[in-house]
């Protein structure tokens, strides 16, 4: 038996969403993304003074604000040619971490959590015990992690001014020095955010979580405690009893920009590979747009609403013609992460539901000491930004590890002004529509072979399959 | 997304405590798809009561007035008619975001998206919902304007609403809460010395005054981000940047660029908001013939070179 079902709005998605699912058999034989919101971001940027793009590019999204000024303001780097001193690129290192952090925080807890106090549940062992903790604006795990996510983001009020929308990440590096007492005070958030981590979500120290090398390891691991103990071994049990790590497999090439101390590469056919964007194109056969096939560096962006065939305003960025996963469970596989690669193997290299979520809890083992590691590291009497002057004529190319993963600028300067400006964002590669050759993007595959019952018209499966994620909708329309 | 981190327990739990309910929000209710669906046309039709609409983010009538640049996923109908309707059903409607209220900047130029606030267009009365009464309470539509806006900006307004404590004549003329926009962005600065010496920062991470050369416009923004503070501590010009003054409409087209102070024979165009020209080119000249050495010096380094000087009891 075959229906057609449109799944949407999504909600704890950030911005707008919908799925178009064709069953057949009781399973997702094709999935269609829509992004409904075009936003043309890039398009007003286009004539204005370049670093303008530091006030301009952040506002693509209110979650992932400093990413994109992180990219806008390499972007703009690259194409002054200018380096930031050690002091201003670690602070920047330090602003963009916190908001990855934050990010996958209020991932876990606001958004992805919440669909496992659902009702259909209610039989489930674990059920009312994740309905305490995560229901929806009223668990109470959920609601002190909203809290202890508010005290961590004190770390930008101190090196960002403020979250979202801070103009301290600039192309010299950043806009203020960050004397004694306010790294002690950085130290200070840490340590209160590290105790929360190591408290509710691992009842383990970050560095035991971030060790856990295998599969064997974790399962060892989370056995040693109640199943309750600790949000991570209580995801694990609920993963292991949905068959989590069933669901939502993906195209199984994954690619990564890197960041401080990770190299930039890919993983295809079972194998690492350097970081090449030279075959980067982004298709718009079934966007809303018109032109495509173009690398960003020359790309448009050209709305065209009553395209017949168009079903997104997403674009589709192929490298080589392929489809990449990108993210927190991407970025481990190329940074070789040993846990997630063996997870990753062991779901025919393709990951799943549970493993994104596992990546995303193991970055933030990863993060926080990395973070404190570099408060220790900034002082003495190094600069924080260098300046430079603006070029009447170049291109640069702005590449970041944003929490929903790689995310490009690419600018170009003309005559003193912004001549072209395209961002391709985590979610337009992870959400992206077919490309010219009928090729899904991550999120279509991924949906194929999901069960869905025959009066389903909301299918949780499929909303945990589409919030394994992250998506940001906001970013991938700009 | 910044409202998220309201203080002093995150958006929800703060809003609870005041007896606030939040009866849908897109990024944190449980209900999504058909759930959510009904939760919004059992709101549009009457069915169920609200007291508030918030909207975020601009209206967008593109292209060609269709609203068909922004569906809400799912219902197939754009988000400019979902708007109207729920409007015409709420007690209170807040615009949140300089871009709900006035178009922000998905409205900068060219504007090809037909973007526009509830009630304004830029700084023109008018916007998607026209001039006047909005709600069944009749208030104007109430600007939580800021790009972001600060959380408690919004916070304290709902619970003022709450309270029956919130009246017309607590508006500012572009719909902003006057319990914050009567300040300016300006008030509380912590380069007040730098300011008052004319003692200016060249370039970014220096210590000086934002105003004569970085493009900061706090004299000129309403906001009180320096009294009150963001995330713990921080504000625009605590961070070293300029204020864009993104409180305001039209803020997303500058004269010239954002970060940079544009000036017609040396003197800023966008002076100080009550100032009188002659005033202030008269007492920039004075105070910087009276700049100590030890502002003179700082205001050019990203760190204090030259301490006050010691003094004894």
């Amino acid at each position: 038996m075959s229906r057609s079902l449109l799944v949407g709005p999504f909600n704890r998605v950030e911005g707008d969403l919908e799925v178009r699912l064709e069953l057949s058999d009781g399973q997702v034989a094709a999935a269609r993304v829509t992004a409904p919101m075009y936003r043309g971001i890039e398009r007003l940027l286009a004539g204005r003074p370049p670093l303008d793009a530091l006030v301009i590019a952040p506002r693509i999204c209110g979650i992932c604000s400093v990413a994109q000024s992180s990219a806008a303001a390499r972007a703009l780097g690259d194409a002054m040619a200018l380096a930031a001193p050690a002091n201003g690129r670690i602070a920047a290192d330090l602003i963009l971490a916190c908001e990855n952090a934050a990010d996958h925080l209020t991932h876990f807890y606001l958004f992805f959590m919440p669909d496992f106090a659902h009702r259909d549940y209610r039989e489930r062992p674990w059920h009312d015990e994740a309905a305490r903790r995560y229901k929806a604006m009223g668990g109470e795990v959920a609601k002190a992690a909203s809290a202890a996510r508010l005290r961590f983001l004190h770390v930008m009020g101190i090196l960002a001014g403020k979250w979202p929308h801070s103009l301290a990440l600039q192309p010299g590096g950043i806009t203020k020095s960050i004397d004694l007492g306010e790294r002690m005070r950085l130290l200070g958030i840490l340590n209160e955010f590290r105790n929360y981590l190591e408290g509710q979500t691992f009842g383990d120290s970050l560095e035991r979580i971030a060790a856990l090398d295998s599969a064997a390891a974790l399962q060892a691991w989370a056995a040693e405690k109640a199943p309750t103990a600790g949000d991570l071994r209580f995801f694990l049990t609920i993963a292991d009893d949905l068959g989590l790590s069933q669901w939502g497999r993906g195209p199984a090439r994954f690619l990564s920009f890197g960041g401080p101390g990770e190299a930039g590469g890919q993983w295809q056919d079972g194998k690492p590979g350097g970081l090449d964007l030279a075959g980067l194109r982004e298709d718009l056969e079934y966007t809303w747009m018109d032109g495509g096939g173009l690398h960003p560096a020359v790309g448009v962006t050209e709305p065209k609403a009553d395209k017949a065939e168009g079903y997104s305003w997403c674009k589709a960025p192929r490298l080589a013609g392929r489809s990449f996963e990108v993210g927190a469970l991407a970025r481990r596989m190329v940074a070789g992460h040993p846990l997630i690669r063996e997870l990753v193997a062991a779901s025919a290299g393709r990951g799943n539901v549970r493993d994104r979520v596992v990546a995303r809890l193991l970055e933030l083992a990863l993060l926080v000491p990395a973070m404190e590691n570099w408060v220790r590291l900034l002082g003495g009497q190094g600069a924080f930004c260098h300046s430079g002057d603006m070029v009447k004529k170049a291109d640069g190319v702005g590449l970041v590890e944003a929490a929903r993963g790689s995310l490009g600028h690419w600018l170009s300067v003309d005559g003193g002004r912004i001549s072209r400006y395209q961002v391709v964002a985590p979610t337009t590669w992870n959400f992206s529509p077919r490309d010219a050759g009928g090729n899904p993007g991550p999120l279509e595959e991924a949906l194929v072979g999901a069960p869905v019952g025959p009066g389903e018209d909301h299918p949780l499966i499929v909303q945990h399959i589409v919030r394994s994620f992250d998506p940001c909708m906001s970013c991938t329309v700009h | 997304m910044s409202a998220l981190g309201a203080e002093p327990a995150g958006l929800v739990e703060t809003l609870e405590r005041a007896g606030i309910h939040l009866l849908w929000h897109p990024s944190l209710s449980e209900e999504g798809g058909p759930a959510a669906l009904d939760v919004l046309e059992d709101c549009r039709c009457g069915r169920r009561g609200f007291d508030v609409l918030c909207v975020e983010g601009a209206i967008l009538e593109g292209p060609n007035g269709t609203g068909g640049f922004h569906i809400l996923g799912g219902s197939g109908r754009p988000m400019v008619r979902w708007v109207e309707d729920l409007a015409k059903r709420a007690r209170y409607v807040l615009a949140v975001g300089s871009c709900a209220g006035y178009g922000g900047m998905l409205a900068a130029e060219p504007n090809s998206l037909e973007a526009v606030g509830l009630q304004f267009a830029g700084d023109e009365a008018g916007g998607l919902l026209g001039d006047g009464g909005c709600g069944t309470a009749g208030l104007p539509v109430i600007n939580i304007a800021g790009c972001p806006p600060h959380p408690g900006w919004l916070v304290e307004t709902l619970m003022a609403l709450s309270l029956g404590q919130f009246r017309a004549e607590d508006l500012d003329g572009f719909g902003r809460p006057r319990f914050w926009a009567n300040h300016l962005a300006h008030h509380g600065c912590n380069r007040n010395e730098y300011y008052e010496f004319k003692a200016s920062a060249a370039e970014p991470s220096q210590n000086g005054c934002l105003m004569e050369n970085l493009g900061c416009k706090a004299t000129q923004a309403p906001g009180d981000c320096n009294l009150r503070v963001w995330n713990g501590g921080g504000s625009c010009t605590n961070g070293g940047f300029a204020c864009i003054n993104c409180t305001s409409p039209g803020f997303e087209d500058p004269t010239g660029s954002f970060l940079e102070t544009p000036k017609i024979a040396g003197i800023p165009v966008g002076l100080p908001v009550d100032m009188p020209k002659a005033w202030f080119v008269a007492l920039s000249a004075l105070s910087k013939s009276a700049t100590p050495e030890r502002v003179r010096k700082n205001a050019r380094e990203d760190r204090i070179v030259v301490p006050p000087r010691q003094r004894g009891p």
